[in-house]
C-alpha cells in the first residue's frame, strides 16, 4: 500500500478527515471537558500524545502481530500509553488532572485512537504513522480548543481562565474577561451546550466545503462564448 | 330562484396555518387578561417585545434558507410561538432573557430543525427550558399576585422594567408552587391555612389564570382547532397522581388534586402546548399516551424535581418519545388485518 505524503495527511488529519467534526470520533471527550480552554487544551495534548505513541508501536510490531488478536494489542498499547500520560498529568499538573477526572482514563476508548491505529498505522511506516498520529491528534485539539473557547465565552464572557493549571503560576493572568458585567449563560457550558455548539461548528465547516466547492467550480468551468461543443458525459473539472 | 341542485360531496373549505394560528392566538386572550390582571402589565410587554424579536429572527431565518419571506411571516405561526413562550415567562423579565429565549424558539428549534411542520420539539418550550436552565434566578422571580401586594406595577414601569431599570428583586414573591416545594416539616393543611399565597384551590390569582386557560382552551376545542384526547389525558392523569399521593396531614406529599390542576401553567400547557400538532403524537390513541405520560412527568417533576414548574420539561421528555409512540399506535388500515392476526 502506497504511503501518502505528509501534505496530504496534513490535510486529512486537520480539514478533510477531521477525527472530530468529520469523522465524529471521541465525542464523549470532545462534549464532555470542553467547558472551559484549559480543559481542552490539557485534554486535547493528553489525546495527541496518546495517538503518536500508539500509532508508532503498532506500527513497530505491525509486521509480527496475527491479525485474529490485533484489536487487544492494539488496545493494550493504548491502555499504556494512556497510563503514562496519567500519570504524569498528576506529576505536573494535578488541578488539571483532578478536573479532567474520569476523561482521562477514557481515552483508552476514545474511538479516534483505535481507529488511527487499526486504518492507518496497521498499514503504514513508523515515520508516517507518528506524523498520522501528530496530525489527527493536533485536528482534534483545534476542535477541543474551538469548542472550549466558544463555550467559555458564551458561558462566563471570559476566556483563557485558570490557565496556571497547565502553564504554571505565570499563566494565572491570562484571563481575558471580554465582556464585564456578564449574565453566565449556563447552558452553554452544561453538556446540551457541547452537542449544540459541535453542530454549529460542523455546519460551519459544510459550509465553508459549499463555498470551495463553488469557487473551484467556478475557476474550473471557463466556458468560451459561442462555443459549439456540448459536452455530455462525465463531470466537468 | 336558483335551481342549481348541489349534491355531496361537498367541497370542504379545511382551516388554512393562519386561520388555525389566528384561532390560538385569540385563544390566549383570556388567559392573558388574567396575567394582566393579577401580576400587571409585564405579560403585556413581554408579548410584544417578544412578538417583535419573532418575526425578526423568522424573517432572518427564511432569508438564511433562501425562502419565501411574505407567506411564513403571514402565517402567525412565529407570532404564536413567541406569545406561548413570553406566557410562561415571568413578567417583568428584563429584554435579553426575552430576547435569547425567542430566539432560541425560532432560531434553533424551529429552523435548525426544518422549519414549520418539520420540529421534532415544541418550540416556545425549548425556548423556555433553555433560558430556565441557563438563567435560573431570573426565571424564578414573580411578582406577587394583586391581591397580596398593592404595588402592581403600571404599564410605563413594566416597559422600564423591560430596560433594565428599576430594582427586581423587592417585587418577587415565591409562586405557591415553589411553597409546596420548599415546604419541609408542616402540614399541607397547616401550609394552606396560614400562607397567604394559598387561595380556594391553588393559589391566589393562579386558579384564575388557569380557569380563564381553560376557558380559552374550550373554546379551541369547540372551534376543532384541536382533539379533546391529549389535554383530558393529561389532566386525568395528573389529577390522579396528585390524588394518590395526596395526604393533607402529612409534610412530604405532593399536593392536592385541585391545587395542581390549578396552578403553574397546567391548564395553559394543556390546552395550547401539549396540542402542538407538529410535536405530538398524530393518532388520538397516540395522543392519550402522550397526554398521560405529560401529567405524570409534570407531577413527578413538580414534587420530586427542582424547579419551579414542570410543564415545560415533561413536554419536552413527551416530545422525544412522540414518535416511539405513533410507531406503536398505528391505527389498522380499513380492509387490513391487525398485525399478527393473518
Amino acid at each position: 500500500m502506497s504511503t501518502p505524503s505528509y501534505g496530504e495527511l496534513s490535510i486529512n488529519g486537520l480539514w478533510k478527515n477531521n477525527p472530530a467534526i468529520v469523522q465524529l470520533l471521541g465525542l464523549c471527550p470532545l462534549l464532555a471537558v470542553t467547558g472551559s480552554v484549559v480543559n481542552a487544551l490539557g485534554l486535547g495534548i493528553a489525546t495527541c500524545f496518546v495517538l503518536m505513541t500508539s500509532n508508532t508501536a503498532v506500527s513497530m510490531i505491525r509486521n509480527v502481530t496475527a491479525d485474529a488478536v490485533r484489536l487487544p494489542t492494539f488496545v493494550m498499547i493504548i491502555a499504556a500509553a494512556v497510563t503514562c500520560i496519567e500519570l504524569l498529568m498528576q506529576a505536573f499538573s494535578y488541578e488539571l488532572y483532578e478536573i479532567l477526572g474520569i476523561f482521562l482514563p477514557l481515552i483508552t476508548t476514545n474511538c479516534v485512537i483505535l481507529g488511527r491505529a487499526d486504518g492507518f498505522a496497521r498499514k503504514h511506516a513508523v515515520i508516517p504513522s507518528l506524523y498520522d498520529g501528530f496530525i489527527m491528534g493536533a485536528g482534534f485539539t483545534v476542535v477541543l480548543l474551538l469548542l472550549g473557547a466558544m463555550r467559555e465565552l458564551a458561558g462566563t464572557g471570559a476566556l483563557f481562565a485558570n490557565m496556571d493549571l497547565l502553564f504554571g503560576p505565570g499563566a494565572a493572568n491570562w484571563k481575558l474577561v471580554l465582556f464585564a458585567d456578564y449574565q453566565p449563560f449556563l447552558l452553554a457550558i452544561l453538556p446540551p451546550g457541547a452537542f449544540i455548539f459541535t453542530g454549529f461548528l460542523i455546519a460551519l465547516k459544510n459550509l465553508i466545503d459549499a463555498e470551495l466547492e463553488r469557487r473551484a467550480q467556478a475557476r474550473a468551468e471557463p466556458v468560451a462564448a459561442g462555443s459549439k461543443r456540448v459536452r455530455v458525459t462525465g463531470t466537468i473539472r | 330562484m336558483s335551481l342549481l341542485v348541489v349534491t355531496s360531496p361537498h367541497a370542504h373549505g379545511p382551516l388554512s396555518t393562519a386561520q388555525v394560528m389566528r384561532t390560538v392566538l385569540m385563544a390566549t386572550l383570556p388567559g392573558v387578561m388574567a396575567l394582566t390582571w393579577y401580576f400587571g402589565p409585564g405579560v403585556l410587554v413581554n408579548i410584544v417585545f417578544g412578538g417583535l424579536v419573532a418575526l425578526l429572527c423568522e424573517a432572518l431565518a427564511l432569508r438564511l434558507r433562501g425562502q419565501p419571506i411574505q407567506p411564513f411571516l403571514r402565517d402567525y405561526s412565529a407570532l404564536v410561538t413567541s406569545t406561548l413562550l413570553c406566557i410562561a415567562l415571568p413578567p417583568y423579565a428584563p429584554w435579553w432573557l426575552v430576547f435569547i429565549g425567542v430566539a432560541s424558539a425560532i432560531l434553533v428549534a424551529k429552523h435548525l430543525y426544518g422549519g414549520l411542520g418539520y420540529n421534532p420539539f415544541n418550540p416556545a418550550m425549548v425556548g423556555y427550558v433553555v433560558l430556565l436552565i441557563s438563567f435560573p434566578l431570573q426565571m424564578t422571580q414573580w411578582a406577587p399576585p394583586r391581591l397580596l401586594t398593592d404595588a402592581t406595577p403600571g404599564l410605563l414601569e413594566a416597559f422600564q422594567r423591560l430596560w433594565g431599570a428599576g430594582s427586581f428583586d423587592a417585587v418577587t414573591m415565591a409562586t405557591p408552587l415553589d411553597l409546596l416545594r420548599q415546604n419541609s416539616g408542616r402540614e399541607l393543611a397547616d401550609l394552606y391555612a396560614t400562607t397567604p399565597q394559598f387561595g380556594l384551590f391553588g393559589g391566589v390569582g393562579w386558579e384564575v389564570v388557569n380557569l380563564a386557560f381553560l376557558a380559552g382552551g374550550l373554546w379551541l376545542l369547540y372551534r376543532k382547532v384541536f382533539t379533546w384526547h391529549a389535554p383530558v389525558a393529561m389532566l386525568l392523569a395528573l389529577a390522579c397522581c396528585a390524588a394518590l399521593f395526596y395526604d393533607e396531614g402529612s409534610s412530604a406529599s405532593g399536593g392536592s388534586p385541585f391545587f395542581h390542576l390549578l396552578s403553574g401553567a397546567t391548564m395553559f400547557g394543556a390546552f395550547f402546548i401539549i396540542t402542538d400538532p407538529v410535536s405530538s403524537a398524530v393518532s388520538n390513541r397516540g395522543r392519550l399516551i402522550f397526554g398521560a405520560l405529560i401529567g405524570i412527568l409534570i407531577y413527578t417533576i413538580r414534587v420530586r424535581g427542582n424547579y419551579p414548574d414542570a410543564v415545560a420539561f415533561a413536554v419536552l421528555i413527551a416530545n422525544f418519545a412522540a414518535p416511539f409512540i405513533d410507531n406503536y399506535t398505528q391505527p389498522r388500515v380499513y380492509g387490513h388485518a391487525k398485525e399478527g392476526d393473518s
